[in-house]
């Protein structure tokens, strides 16, 4: 293995390809030195395979009612406990994993590309466009997200589409401002003026100059916002604006559990930790993923 | 002077985006805002009177100067739900969030501060560890289900507070408004038994703000003070052998009140945000409660007024701090 080990860490790469294998091989080896990033890393990890193994790790149906078992307390079947139509808690929250890994994906995949795109295009040109650009997103970004995704969410009607694309909306600000300062750095870098004097169009520049050296800065922020972006798609559930019953969304869950809060504690309270767990592992894992990405915050742990 | 011009033309611009972004929610996102005012039942004449009444048969950007004219006047449209104007319901739900935000505050201040300090000044020591998490803490827990894990324990079980509302319902009404503020009120009226009832009941909404508060403020506070800690100043300074203490509070803490400030306004802001989740858990009749049972109702002229309001406090509050950062901050001047 002390080759293989040796070929990764080589300073002078002989192939593209080794030296990208060396670079993810050094972050993660700094990634794996942080205790608290590695505790994310796990989090967000058994994230993930909960959200695939759902029917494998449920003990229960998430939807099978079962009256005579109605506010039971956690118990040997029942490891949360049972809700108020008597469906087990912990197979809803497996489920559930699913939801809330589908909200945050959709609205990554919904607002960061349209913020790397807005941002690049603002910082490459330059001058009116700047002008214009940023000042949509400042506006933006002066609203709370909160009120901003639940005013959208009203006009647009509940539910779970409409409340991913209203968090998306929310979020895709933060994306363009910090997309708009790592373009101003870059384009009068020389490498880019040397693309441009070999006739490069700009829309070559941006995708394929620009972009690529956004993205660790992207990715940073974008797993740093996945705890608020958990936390407000919980929110819309809560109010009853997100996921409509009976999906097993936590904050719906969350909800439905007020009502019980005094006396059958146990229905809103466990769909709760699996917030908090989840929103926690995100932002383990981004802190330590900016530590180790951004040179500039690594002495302030 | 000229500086004092820049800023009000900047906040006047941010202001009105702000109103584009509440005109476009109202009148563009909605595929027909007409159906969200009469309902789908309405007749056809009902429907043509009011749509030429809401002035849509104009062009939009007439609407657009309607609509920002309206505001201006004070006119926020009449509520669905509580039948009044949207402007009224708003004064008078108002103080109820300011009140509870502003303890919230203190709460954070008090608390967050200290703790970021020490945290810094022992970095990499357990406790530290234990702040960090705290700090990360404050980004990853529900504001609503902290309220409600709080009522069953501190309320229900333990009793050490008081439930939701306000005040208690015998004490309800019993004081007269001067200020809206039901502590100051009651003080003013010279009734203790209310004061002493209406904190019982505030305390555990604002210490739930108020961990939220205390989380942000705690994390920013810990990364001034490291970066002060790092500088070469106050190593001269430990040198000379000033005490530790002295070397915190002094020389490294006084450089970081200017940007503290920043902090401690975005995040008095960010409270109004969370208010509107944690109302609606302790029945707290704030704009909070006011905005979700307008959602809940679809009533869009409150929701709008609401999401109005709370933005242009929230931007008022963000230039605010800006401004004192730079009277402040000579370097920034």
């Amino acid at each position: 293995m002390a080759t293989g080990r040796d070929w990764l860490l080589d300073d002078s790469p002989s192939s593209r390809l080794q030296a990208r294998l060396g670079r993810s091989y050094r972050l993660s080896r700094a990634l794996a030195r942080n205790p608290l990033a590695m505790v994310g890393a796990v989090i967000v990890l058994t994230l993930i395979l909960v959200a695939l193994f759902a029917p494998w790790i449920a003990t229960h149906s998430p939807v099978g009612q079962d009256l005579a078992m109605r506010l039971k307390p956690p118990s040997w079947d029942n490891w949360m406990g049972t809700d108020e139509l008597g469906r087990d808690i912990w197979s809803r929250v497996v489920y559930g994993a699913r939801i809330t890994l589908m909200i945050v994906a959709l609205v990554a995949v919904l607002a960061a590309p349209v913020g790397l795109i807005i941002g690049a295009v603002a910082g490459y040109f330059g001058g009116w466009v700047d002008r214009i650009l940023m000042g949509i997103t400042d506006i933006f970004l002066s609203m709370p997200k909160l009120i901003l995704a639940l005013a959208f969410v009203a006009a647009l009607g509940p539910g779970i589409q409409n409340a991913i694309i209203a968090i998306a909306i929310a979020t895709w600000p933060g994306y363009a401002r910090i997309a708009r300062a790592e373009t101003l750095t870059i384009r009068n870098s020389e490498f880019v003026a040397a693309v441009e004097l070999q006739g490069a169009s700009s829309f070559r520049v941006i995708v394929n100059h620009i972009l690529p050296l956004c993205t660790s800065s992207m990715i940073i922020r974008v797993t740093l916002d996945m705890a608020g972006i958990i936390l407000t798609a919980a929110g819309l559930g809560f109010i009853g604006l997100g996921a409509q019953p009976p999906l097993p969304e936590w904050g719906a869950m969350i909800s439905r559990g007020r009502s019980f809060i005094l006396d059958q504690w146990w229905v809103a309270t466990m769909p709760g930790f699996a917030i908090v767990i989840v929103s926690l592992g995100f932002c383990f894992l981004g802190d330590g993923l900016r530590d180790v990405l951004d040179p500039k915050h690594g002495d302030r742990q | 002077m000229k500086g004092l011009l820049g800023v009000i033309v900047a906040v006047a611009f941010t202001f009105l985006g702000l109103l584009a972004i509440t005109f476009f929610i109202g009148r563009v996102v909605p595929i027909d805002p007409v159906l969200a005012v009469v309902g789908d039942r309405a007749p056809r004449a009902v429907y043509e009177a009011v749509r030429i009444e809401m002035g849509l048969d104009k062009p939009l950007i007439v609407q657009f100067f309607h609509y920002v004219g309206n505001v201006l006047t004070g006119d926020l449209g009449m509520s669905v739900s509580t039948g009044r104007p949207v402007a009224e319901d708003l004064a008078r739900v108002f103080p109820a969030t300011l009140e509870m935000a502003t303890i919230g505050i203190i709460i954070g201040v008090l608390m967050g501060v200290p703790m970021g300090v020490y945290a810094a000044s022992r970095q990499g020591s357990l406790l530290d560890q234990v702040i960090r998490v705290v700090g990360l803490l404050g980004y990853s827990v529900p504001a609503f289900w902290l309220g409600l894990v709080g009522l069953a324990l501190f309320y229900a079980k333990l009793q050490w507070v008081g439930g939701p509302g306000r005040i208690d319902i015998f004490y309800d009404g019993l004081v007269e408004p001067v200020t809206g503020l039901l502590l100051i009120d009651s003080l003013i009226a010279g009734d203790t038994e209310i004061f002493v009832n209406a904190l019982t009941h505030i305390a555990l909404p604002a210490a739930v703000l108020g961990f939220f508060s205390l989380a942000y403020i705690a994390r920013m506070t810990r990364s001034f003070m490291l970066d002060q800690l790092a500088q070469e100043y106050v190593t001269t300074a430990r040198v000379k052998g000033v005490s530790e203490r002295l070397v915190l509070w002094r020389h490294a803490f006084r450089p970081i009140l200017v940007p503290l400030i920043t902090v401690i306004g975005l995040s008095y802001a960010g409270l109004l945000e969370g208010s509107v989740m944690i109302e609606t858990v302790f029945s707290w009749p704030g704009i909070g409660n006011y905005l979700t049972t307008a959602l809940l109702n679809a009533d869009m002229n409150a929701v709008l007024g609401a999401t109005l309001v709370i933005g242009a406090v929230f931007i008022g509050i963000n230039k605010i701090s800006d401004v004192l950062y730079r009277v402040l901050d000579p370097r920034a001047r």
